[in-house]
């Protein structure tokens, strides 16, 4: 078919500009031109210039904060750079895990764009040689009492729920937060996380001169065309129509492209040579790295690219965002081997290039040679732009918070009980399958989710983490808190945190109080990580998380996994039977700032001074992890939003089980978020041994009864409450909310 | 060892989980059979597996009928020996015509996966003789389509000849009359939307369901 509309030559590329609409500044245009490739680029290879040099494809922006990671660690085995990093957890076997946003889209379209956020990460997984064993969703959206928003929670956990649960990896976790700061601008990470032989491992590389590029499952077509640069750009009720820019899933499709590739990994690892990912800036983005990484140059010709529909330029082939669509590299002569597997699985597969020695990028279009550019100035030569930073004036002279009074305890507790950011999320999680692959030891609602290996004593323990009210007042303490909140889950299930990836959600580079609070989060996030001895091996940078000028509190979500030595050491939140005894692990003090209190007494946005410490967290936590391996705790359960009268609350839920202690902690420090605790049960004929080992770091508050009652004596007063009223307050709140 | 075949359509996703539950837990043999097959003649049972296949976009199971594997499966079922369909497998089934009645979207219009507690409705099938009659069970459920439906004359069919293997304590989706697994009328067929093959472990939360799978050993048994 004909084109019959004429592209603008490279002079009018020059005086038209329409580079600046796709998000290639002047600089950045004169720049290619004059140094990188010697001459006006054409129409075509502007359009790859914008999308990878786009923050979302190149991290221009962020990479001179992100270099501030800790990424080493005697587990890693592939930190950032690739699809996802790897670890290594012991019986030649490693675990693969990385999150991602896809925040814009989910805005705009929430089914659509939450689902193919599930798509575009389960990619990026088992193209490491991984099989996807569970994923997690952090998600956060504006206060339920605006009907948009209800609208975006339900199609966000449709979506989720239909790509999910079609594909078969069970949808094990992960966090669900509300705060007006995320009206018009929700967020969704997607973390899924992987296992793997060692022996698997493939990375994304076009290696070996003559070697063939292979185009795998579906057919390119018109959808998400700009992606990348739209999910690089503020936002704006105007664009809330964009919806082109929206991919549309098939988890269908990605099933049979998952045990495609992963058959092919398994038994014809021999002649794949690189294996990647088509996901932001599609088809440009995956070559263009492949060729990078390797050190080498590529050439395909666009005429054999499966194509949706005819009459597509070289642009749109380039810069769809088509879903479920991989690049392989495989050894020349061996392609039918591979393309026989791919038909098997009714799936297209085509040769439509090949790897050249000259580190060149070509195309070739209806017979025309339509990009020759080196590949280094599409990938490697991209500019980086360290952004001026501004500590923001709210975070001059701070003050301690103030101590809120609470007269009645049972009331704030209940109060608090139904925020929707501490409310039972069963609502939403039922909607997952969380079951499939019959592996899930620990389902979604403790405080991380255990999924075991099979045929070993394994378990991975996983979650995600972030309380951005509190990144918001010091983000490099909330950076650590983050970080330690997510260790507190992992420790308290069983495990030791091995790792973590992280999904920066953050407002406008060009902002410099923006750019301060990254650079100030990630190296909180970095000091507490080399505490933990968790590196940081995969992450997503979203920026520009701004709607009309007004941007999100700074979420740098962290999802964590730890390694579970034995299975017999899995411990859920719960308390298990009456008599237990229950012990708070760590200090107690007046902790209010951006605490749940201060939101529920109407202090809307977060203010005051956070107070943290890693030593005691890392010590609390060693004698968590100690205590479990004694096999001493009947529970283990991490204290976070609404302090010690939540968890508590929380622990009594699943077996119906009453409480009665006495503390000497105020009515008010029942709900007071001081970081680094737990609480724990014992059995009794245990307790002489737990005293020892914890000494001062944990203190007995009581005992569980099979009473439907909850009496908490504090200091200055009572709390006394009926379980099974908090219950029923827990489980019922989300729901009543979302109708 | 007894021989189990587990039939894989494209989108199957609970077939692997059927077959560690034969292999690790039941220690009998299994094997993995594409929808391609066409002689399954070898195998003592058929499990259909749940998940969805050719993605369900029309109707769960509505495309799986047309797969070349359904012929060997009908003639297998109409030998009398045992078939199992659950989930999608149920679903398939009674596209397939091998099961009466249908299966609805749930009542909510939304995907439910839980632990659901049931009855044993019939433990005098090849599928249920290990339970007590009457016994209460915990089995998991996941499925957006598992409203059972059918007329009242063939649900008064289905009671006469005590087809209803499981029924739902708390109906979770609409079912008619509770029916979480029904029989074909010669009792070699079950189709059931709860999951055995995630529970046949304690770290999975419960064994409920290994029994289903013993309850087959035991009826081959029987025969051999």
């Amino acid at each position: 078919m004909q084109e019959l509309k004429t592209e603008p030559t490279p002079a009018e590329i020059r005086d038209q500009k329409p580079y600046e609409a796709w998000g290639l500044s002047q600089r950045e245009y004169e720049y290619i031109s004059q140094k990188l490739i010697g001459r006006l680029p054409n129409y075509t290879e502007t359009g790859l210039f914008a999308v990878m040099w786009s923050e979302h494809c190149s991290y221009k922006d962020s990479k001179p904060i992100l270099r501030k990671f800790w990424n080493d660690g005697s587990r890693v085995i592939q930190g950032p750079g690739e699809g996802a990093g790897v670890l290594d957890i012991g019986d030649d076997q490693a675990v693969v895990f990385k999150a991602e946003s896809h925040n814009h889209p989910s805005f705009v379209e929430p089914f659509e764009g939450a689902a193919t956020g599930v798509g575009g990460i389960i990619r990026d997984i088992f193209s490491m040689g991984a099989k996807p064993i569970a994923s997690l969703d952090s998600l956060r959206f504006g206060e339920l009492d605006k009907p948009k928003n209800r609208y975006l929670l339900t199609e966000c956990v449709a979506g989720i729920a239909a790509y999910g649960n079609c594909i078969g990896i069970p949808t094990v976790g992960g966090e669900i937060g509300f705060d007006a700061v995320y009206d018009g601008n929700p967020l969704v990470n997607v973390m899924c996380v992987g296992l793997m032989d060692q022996a698997d491992l493939k990375r994304g590389r076009a290696t070996g001169t003559g070697n063939s590029i292979i185009y795998v499952g579906a057919k390119t077509g018109r959808d998400g065309i700009h992606g990348a640069t739209f999910a690089s750009n503020e936002f704006s009720d105007e664009k809330a129509t964009d919806r082109s820019a929206v991919q549309v899933g098939d988890p269908f499709m990605e099933k049979l492209l998952t045990d495609a590739c992963l058959e092919i990994i398994h038994d014809h690892s021999e002649i794949l040579m690189g294996i990647q990912d088509m996901g932001a800036a599609g088809l440009v983005s995956s070559s263009a790295e492949m060729a990078s990484k390797a050190k080498s140059g590529v050439t395909m010709n666009l005429d054999l690219v499966p194509q949706r529909e005819p009459g597509m330029s070289a642009y749109e082939i380039m810069l769809s965002e088509s879903q479920e669509r991989m690049l392989l590299c495989v050894k020349k002569g061996e392609e039918q081997t591979v393309l026989d597997i791919f038909a098997r699985y009714d799936l297209d597969a085509v040769v439509v290039g090949h790897v050249t020695a000259d580190r060149q990028y070509r195309l070739y279009q209806h017979g025309k040679l339509v990009t020759d550019v080196p590949v280094t100035s599409l990938v490697d030569d991209v500019v980086e732009r360290e952004q001026p930073k501004k500590k923001p004036a709210r975070l001059e002279n701070v003050q301690p918070a103030q101590t809120p009074v609470v007269q009645q305890p049972a009331e704030t507790l209940k109060n608090l009980l139904a925020q929707p950011t501490i409310a039972s999320k069963q609502a939403v999680f039922k909607q997952y399958d969380s079951q499939v692959q019959a592996n899930t030891a620990v389902t979604p609602g403790s405080d991380a989710a255990v999924v075991r290996v099979r045929h070993t004593k394994k378990a991975l323990a996983m979650t995600t983490d972030c309380n951005a009210r509190y990144i918001y007042l010091d983000p490099y303490v909330g950076g650590q808190i983050a970080v330690s909140e997510a260790a507190r889950n992992i420790v308290a299930s069983g495990g030791i945190p091995i790792g973590i990836t992280d999904c920066l959600n953050f407002g406008s580079p060009s902002d410099p109080e923006s750019y301060w609070e990254l650079d100030q989060s990630v190296q909180g996030i970095a000091q507490a990580c080399e505490r933990f001895d968790t590196p940081v091996i995969s992450g997503n940078v979203s920026m520009y998380n701004e709607t009309d000028g007004r941007s999100i509190y700074p979420t740098p979500m962290i999802g964590m996994v730890g390694l579970i030595e034995d299975v017999a050491q899995i411990t859920t939140q719960s308390f298990k039977t009456a008599g237990e005894a229950v012990y708070l692990v760590g200090d107690t003090g007046n902790d209010f700032a951006g605490s749940e209190l201060q939101k529920l007494r109407g202090q809307m946005t977060p203010i005051g001074q956070l107070n943290f410490n890693l030593d005691a967290e890392a010590a609390n936590q060693r004698l968590v992890q100690q205590a479990i391996r004694q096999d001493l705790l009947q529970s283990a359960h991490d204290l976070s939003e609404g302090g010690l009268g939540v968890a508590l609350a929380e622990a009594l839920f699943e077996y119906q089980l009453g409480f009665t202690g006495q503390t000497e902690l105020t009515n008010s420090q029942l709900f007071s978020e001081t970081q680094s605790r737990f609480i724990v049960s014992v059995q009794p004929k245990d307790q002489t041994e737990f005293e020892a080992l914890a000494g001062k770091q944990a203190v007995l508050l009581g005992r569980t009864t099979d009473q439907d009652a909850v009496q908490l004596v504090t200091a200055d007063g009572q709390l006394t409450a009926r379980s099974s009223e908090l219950k029923a307050t827990f489980g019922g709140a989300l729901g009543c909310l979302m109708k | 060892m007894m021989k189990f075949a587990v039939v894989s359509f494209p989108g199957s996703n609970c077939d692997e989980d059927l077959y560690y539950a034969i292999t690790d837990d039941l220690h009998e043999d299994a094997t993995i059979v594409p929808h391609t097959a066409t002689d399954l003649t070898e195998f003592d049972v058929i499990l259909i597996p749940g998940g969805f296949s050719y993605g369900d976009y029309l109707r769960g199971g509505a495309i799986a009928k047309f797969a070349p594997v359904m012929s060997a499966v009908k003639a297998f079922a109409q030998a009398g020996k045992p078939v199992l369909g659950i989930c999608n497998g149920f679903q398939i089934l009674t596209e397939a015509g091998l099961l009466p009645g249908t299966l609805q979207h749930n009542r909510q219009m939304q995907f439910i996966c839980e632990p659901e507690p049931l009855l044993v409705a019939n433990n005098q099938t090849m599928f249920t003789a290990a339970f007590q009659d009457q016994q209460q069970i915990t089995l998991p459920i996941a499925h957006g389509e598992g409203n059972y439906y059918c007329d009242a004359a063939t649900l008064a069919k289905l009671r006469d000849r005590h087809q209803i293997a499981f029924t739902y304590q708390h109906n979770p989706n609409g079912s008619v009359s509770d029916i979480a697994g029904i029989t074909n009328e010669a009792g070699n067929v079950l189709g059931m939307m709860p999951h055995p093959e995630r529970a046949v472990e304690a770290i999975q939360g419960g064994t409920d369901g290994l029994l289903v799978f013993k309850s087959l050993l035991q009826a081959h048994l029987r025969t051999v």
